[in-house]
């Protein structure tokens, strides 16, 4: 026998008695048996179409909610108690309503119980602002739109590139050269055009991300950089709003939802950015064109279910996705009880690590040279030969590389050959963009180099401004 | 048709954290005895995502708070909840989310200004909810 306490407001149907003993093996089939011998409670317990709980009773064996175990299927050891626990909810419907196009265009979704006019109305009714729009942005924002989301915002400053086509299939090549906003609302109009989008053609700040955020409901991290990355985590938790996350490198993602409720945030995740450089770019590191898909369609699957207010979303768990071995794995999240809390804004690129644009030229204690490249090409044509020391992968060198380099040897490892290196001749480093050639040019000085260059810019900068017969990537 | 009435000061108190949630939906637990409100007990809204037309509060969290009103010497008559820039009628996602033998009260801001409130009870069955009679003599003395 299994003893269930019944809440006051339901004792009426158990002849008043605040407790009962039932018989049953599993959590369902105790329920079962309470609603067979009280048939009144039936109703109000279970949903009479689906047969499944209703939402808002929660069943706790023990002090375990039994969605944590193995909900119904729960096993009910002998002298086992079950407390029955309603939630409350509710609140107004002002929900827009669906013409006979949209209940055709969704159809799919409406014949769906989880979803149902209601849900379909909450999801025209749902507002998104999605924060970039590459990679992961790409899906997210197709999906969003083709979901029937009523209101997508969506912000970056960037301009369609040839590169980017890899993997954000939201934008085409002929859309090469445009802002990214613009193409991504077309292709958004396309595809839905009961769609209100806004657009913010503007770099998030801490200047206004407070109010460019304020609008919506739902907030979906689709940036490249750790400074944006943590000032939308930080907007959304002095907001209130759910924060969808997703990050890609080379072959691997992750995903999880932010400041759900009292679910944790980013900054319980990680409280402090790593070292810069550290973890290199998709720009950098490389990334398959086709992990922002998983990633980004899981970030669109999330959202919407937030809306929806259906399922368990990733809020407390954190997924990791490795395309290469192709397997998913899951990580518990906690709020951090002894983290700081989230009163303001601050400047983000300083809490990152990341030195503005005027910290180069005041920064005299750097123990290297920095040469622009139409200086280097103007001393070279002079007859200037330097030793020229490649310190990119050797992928990216069979890319495109500069015919006058002398070595190829990865930024990381150029300690090792230190002593292959000139001492009593000028050496200048370069990368793809003059960030890892910055930090091998460091770490000569450190070694003792005192004719050390960084070629500002890299290889592309070469590519643009003197040689167009390289290709840049 | 039932009644539910409201001693001095309790209506006011709905209507303050009405007032003070809006825009966003206010929820909180009514108790007293004998079909009068004498307490209330405001909860938190965990709806973040959609706090303007929904409220929901944690099983456990609403079982807490009632635990205390109720070793204080309450009992739970039911719950009120706001409807920001929304008539006090209830809606199908009230009635879908109510318990019978309680009363919800529901209490409509029109522009950050008490608009109305009306008390609901859920039938037998879940088909609607009844509106029931608001004794307001003890609020208004």
């Amino acid at each position: 026998m299994t003893t269930v306490h019944i809440p006051t407001p339901l004792r009426p149907y158990t002849a008043d008695q605040a407790t009962v003993q039932i018989d049953g093996d599993t959590v369902g089939a105790v329920l079962n048996n309470l609603t067979t011998t009280y048939s009144q409670l039936g109703v109000h317990l279970r949903h009479p179409d689906t047969g499944r709980l209703r939402s808002f009773v929660n069943v706790y064996l023990g002090d375990e909610d039994i969605r944590f175990l193995d909900d119904e299927d729960t096993a009910v050891p002998p002298g086992a108690e079950l407390t029955i626990v309603p939630s409350i909810a509710g609140g107004n419907s002002t929900l827009p309503t669906l013409d006979h196009s949209e209940i055709e265009r969704y159809s799919r979704h409406l014949i769906l119980d989880e979803v149902g006019m209601e849900g379909q109305r909450r999801l025209k009714a749902g507002k998104v602002l999605c924060v970039g729009t590459g990679g992961l942005g790409s899906p997210l924002l197709m999906y969003l739109a083709a979901a029937g989301v009523g209101r997508i915002g969506i912000v970056d400053f960037d301009v369609v590139d040839l590169s980017n086509l890899q993997r954000q299939v939201l934008h085409s090549t002929s859309n090469i050269g445009r802002p990214k906003v613009q193409s991504a609302k077309e292709r958004i109009h396309e595809i839905n055009p009961h769609i209100q989008v806004d657009i913010y053609e503007e770099a998030l700040t801490s200047d206004n991300a407070l109010r460019i955020l304020e609008p919506y409901d739902v907030v979906v991290d689709g940036t490249d950089n750790f400074p944006t990355r943590y000032l939308v985590n930080d907007a959304c938790v002095l907001l209130g709003k759910p924060n969808v996350y997703g990050s890609i490198f080379k072959f691997e993602g992750q995903a999880s939802v932010f400041n759900l409720g009292e679910g944790p945030n980013y900054r319980d995740l990680y409280p402090e950015p790593p070292p810069p450089g550290l973890v290199p770019s998709c720009a950098e590191g490389g990334v398959l064109g086709i992990l922002p898909g998983v990633i980004g369609v899981i970030q669109a699957t999330e959202t919407v279910k937030i809306l929806l207010g259906k399922g368990n979303t990733l809020s407390g768990r954190l997924l990791l996705y490795d395309a290469l071995s192709m397997r998913f794995r899951e990580l518990k999240l906690r709020r951090d009880p002894h983290a700081k809390p989230i009163t303001e804004l601050i400047d983000y690129q300083q809490f990152c690590g990341i030195p503005g644009v005027s910290a180069h030229d005041e920064d005299d204690a750097e123990a290297f040279d920095r040469i622009d490249v139409v200086e280097f090409k103007t001393r070279w044509d002079a007859g200037w030969r330097p030793y020229v020391l490649d310190v990119r992968r050797p992928a990216e060198a069979e890319i495109a590389r500069l015919s006058f380099a002398d070595k190829l040897q990865p930024h990381g490892e150029v300690a090792t050959i230190a002593g292959e290196l000139p001492r009593d001749r000028d050496i200048v480093i370069h990368c793809k963009l003059g960030g890892r050639s910055a930090k091998a040019a460091a770490t000569l000085a450190g070694l003792g180099f005192d004719r050390v260059f960084n070629l500002e810019g890299g290889i592309t900068a070469w590519s643009k401004t003197i040689d167009a017969s390289i290709p840049t990537y | 048709m039932s009644t539910l009435s409201f001693a001095a000061g309790a209506l006011k108190a709905v209507h303050a954290h009405a007032l003070q949630g809006y825009p966003h939906e206010v929820v909180g637990i009514l108790a007293g005895k004998n079909g009068e409100v004498t307490a209330i007990k405001a909860l938190i809204n965990e709806r973040a995502d959609s706090a303007h037309n929904r409220y929901r509060v944690s099983g456990l969290t609403v079982m807490r708070a009632e635990q205390a009103l109720e070793a204080a010497g309450h009992t739970i008559l039911g719950y009120y909840h706001s409807h920001p820039d929304h008539p006090a009628r209830y809606s199908d996602y009230d009635r879908d989310h109510a318990l019978p033998n309680l009363s919800y009260v529901i209490v409509s801001v029109d522009n950050g200004e008490i608009a109305d409130t009306l008390s609901w009870r859920l039938r037998d069955d879940r088909s609607a909810m009844d509106p029931e009679t608001l004794n307001l003599n003890g609020a208004a003395s």
